[in-house]
């Protein structure tokens, strides 16, 4: 700011007080950026004129990398899109390979997808809550659902002997069957989880403060959301039941019941609900599916060296953070000839600087938490 | 047997000793109650470190089986030796001034916020004797001398040059010139009660205490000194998810203990206030004076530990709302309530 160069009375004359908006980087290292963003606010005062998110920063050419691997080689590399749902990403992928040389994949291999995906699903919305409460300034909610986390990370390690980037998934089935004490393990868990979606709720979405903070914040109408391709909990939000697994079920996800939770208010207080409801509707359908865990093959046949025919394919599933789609193109050699990402948190980030205009700095963060992007994904 | 655990009694024997040391060298008093305030000035700085130091030690205990973990437990039995260690870290650290910092007000700045934290602990009375300095207006000594604090805290983040400490610091001021008022407001009641500012008639005053007579007062003192000491709820100042740390973002070793010592301070002082005004002070059947004294500010400094550990943050202007809309028609309302009881009765 200049120095004033001759003394008004600004008290008699506020308008003659020099203001000045500032320009403010939030980010990219900044406690609750969710990774490497940068997003530059302008601001008046606690007001924010306007954001606009920077990001890149952990840009690796994840679509790029595919072109100079097999297919199978690229599976891994899935993991670290989206890595609190990893599962999502590798089975996306797996979908996109299959589709490509008409794989039949195993029952007992969709099951074993399904109970790792809303495992996954389980674990990302409670790190997802954990971060919520911290955006809004409750640290413990953070502690509590990181326990829980932890044991389905336990489980995890146990299924395929890593915490976070699986490596699970293979084109035409999964890497290996369920170990010894698995389903009992899983059952312990459910059991134990059964009341804890209560214990957030009294810790957090009963609390008075939090609704004072989260309803009526960052109202992301339909409109909005559909000409920027949100998807997902998001969405659902908004009032759209809208949930490939209802709508378009793959693998075997028509033969669980479960509900498609949706609010109509499309703030953040909406989005969370829904979050929070997903969860226990994914422990009904991890429930469902260990009573019908069918035997048989894990995997189908498929030849060490994939090469499927020429053509091109986009697959899609339903991510903890809505559509996650690869589009594969093949022009019949062991690698691809095209990969393209669609990732849920693009969309979702792509909306903040609607929902951000007009906010006060403490509700940019309470917005960027209840929409849930993810950095790694965005950038690839 | 009390007698025995009768701090106040140190407290004449030191003075009588200096009384004679001073009669013995032929000098006035005058320089003999110099160094006596010198040595009441050390103890209760000393005081206020070891009170800093259990106060953090507890509130990372609480905090940890609040959220379900263990708090520290690596250094020293239980962890009791990890503020030490802390304490040390902090001292050794290199502190760093920004290029764009405005380097006096930058050094000045913490040592603004604690001194005048640590200037009210003089008027609260311990015990039935023992008060480092007994004033007739001792509440509003305390309430005026806790005040120039938030000039520390807008140095602080004025002088840093960084823009996440200038919010904090508007923020921190705002805030706590609102629940000034309110706080001031609630312990009018009990001054109308006892009719007296000085503290220790207030404590007298109280052979049941009063926040029996005064329960909305009470709190409304709570949460207008959670809001004081810009802890959770009311933490916006420093909102880690905002503003990184607020006004004290770009401070780093000795100069951020000083901050930090400080919150600690101003928490332990308007809990003591609290628990002199309203919970009977130092009044109480059978520990030492003292020892009730302790006790429930230590009841008080549970309830500051306990919100910060619960509740989300409130956003500025909602924390606006509750003072100036709840908090403080609601302290008038007790003020004329009271007052028209009194003339009542």
């Amino acid at each position: 700011m200049e120095a004033q160069s001759k003394s008004v009375d600004t008290l008699s004359h506020p308008e003659a007080l020099q203001t000045d908006v500032i320009t403010l980087n939030m980010g990219p290292q900044h406690p609750s950026t969710h990774g490497a963003l940068r997003l530059i606010l302008k601001l008046d005062g606690e007001r924010v004129v306007s954001a606009q998110p920077d990001i890149g920063y952990v840009h690796r050419g994840y679509e790029k990398m595919a072109e100079a691997m097999t297919y199978n080689q690229y599976i891994y590399l899935t993991d670290r899109l989206d890595y609190l749902s990893a599962i999502f990403n590798e089975w996306c992928y797996c979908l996109a390979c299959e589709q490509l040389a008409g794989i039949e994949v195993p029952r007992r291999a969709e099951y074993l997808r399904v109970i790792s995906g809303e495992l996954c699903r389980l674990s990302s919305h409670l790190v997802w809550l954990g971060a919520m409460g911290m955006d809004v300034g409750a640290f413990t909610p953070l502690t509590y659902t990181f326990r829980e986390r932890e044991m389905i990370l336990e489980i995890f390690d146990l299924l395929c002997g890593q915490r976070m980037t699986f490596n699970y998934c293979r084109i035409g089935g999964v890497a290996r069957d369920l170990p010894a004490g698995f389903i009992e393990r899983v059952r312990d868990f459910l059991k134990y989880f059964e009341r804890m979606p209560d214990v957030y709720d009294r810790l957090l979405s009963d609390n008075a403060i939090f609704l004072a903070r989260t309803r009526g914040i960052g109202t992301l109408t339909q409109e909005l959301a559909h000409s920027h391709a949100v998807t997902g909990p998001n969405l659902r939000g908004s009032g759209v039941s809208k949930d490939l697994r209802k709508d378009d079920p793959y693998s075997v996800y028509a033969e669980f019941d479960f509900k498609v939770c949706t609010q109509s208010e499309g703030d953040a207080l909406a989005r969370y609900r829904v979050r929070v409801e997903e969860m226990r509707q994914s422990a009904r359908i991890i429930k469902q599916a260990l009573d019908q865990l069918p035997a048989g093959e894990i995997t189908a046949k498929v030849s060490r060296v994939f090469r499927p025919p020429v053509g091109e394919t986009y697959a899609r599933v339903e991510s903890s953070r809505g559509i996650q789609g690869f589009y594969l193109v093949s022009d019949g050699s062991a690698k691809p000839a095209r990969c393209r990402i669609r990732v849920p948190s693009f969309a979702g980030l792509s909306v903040m600087p609607k929902l951000l205009h007009h906010v006060q700095v403490a509700d940019v963060v309470a917005i960027m938490g209840s929409i849930d992007f993810i950095v790694p994904e965005i950038d690839r | 047997m009390n007698y025995i655990y009768d701090l106040s009694r140190i407290v004449q024997w030191t003075r009588a000793q200096l009384h004679w040391l001073a009669d013995w060298a032929g000098t006035s008093v005058f320089w003999a109650d110099g160094l006596g305030t010198l040595i009441v000035m050390f103890v209760l700085f000393a005081f206020c470190a070891s009170v800093v130091m259990v106060l953090v030690y507890a509130e990372r205990k609480i905090a940890g089986h609040m959220q379900a973990r263990l708090g520290p437990m690596r250094v020293g039995w239980h962890g009791v030796l990890q503020v030490i260690a802390d304490t040390i870290k902090l001292i050794l650290k290199e502190t760093e001034i920004p290029n764009r910092a405005d380097r006096p007000l930058y050094r000045a700045a913490p040592y603004v916020v604690f001194v005048s934290g640590f200037l009210a602990l003089i008027a609260l009375p311990m015990d039935k004797n023992l008060v480092p300095v007994q004033l007739n207006v001792g509440l509003i000594y305390m309430i005026a001398i806790g005040t120039p604090g938030v000039i520390g805290i807008l140095m602080a983040g004025w002088s840093s040059g960084n823009k996440y400490s200038l919010l904090g610091g508007m923020r921190s001021a705002a805030q706590m010139i609102s629940y000034e008022i309110p706080l001031v407001l609630s312990l009018l009641g009990a001054v109308m009660l006892a009719k007296s500012l000085d503290l220790h008639t207030l404590v007298e005053a109280q052979k049941i205490p009063f926040v029996v007579y005064q329960p909305v007062a009470f709190f409304i003192f709570l949460i207008s000194a959670v809001a004081e000491t810009n802890r959770n709820p009311f933490d916006i100042p420093e909102a880690e998810s905002e503003l990184t740390a607020g006004f004290h973002t770009e401070y780093g070793g000795i100069r951020f203990a000083y901050f930090f010592l400080a919150e600690y301070v101003n928490m332990f002082v308007l809990s003591a206030l609290g628990a002199t005004v309203f919970l009977g002070g130092w009044q109480g059947p059978f520990l030492p004076g003292w020892c009730w004294y302790l006790i429930k500010t230590g009841a008080i400094l549970f309830v500051f530990i306990w919100f910060r550990w619960t509740y989300p943050r409130l956003r500025a202007d909602q924390l606006m709302d509750l003072s100036w809309k709840v908090l403080t028609p609601l302290a008038f309302i007790n003020i004329l309530v009271t007052g028209l009881i009194l003339v009542l009765m």
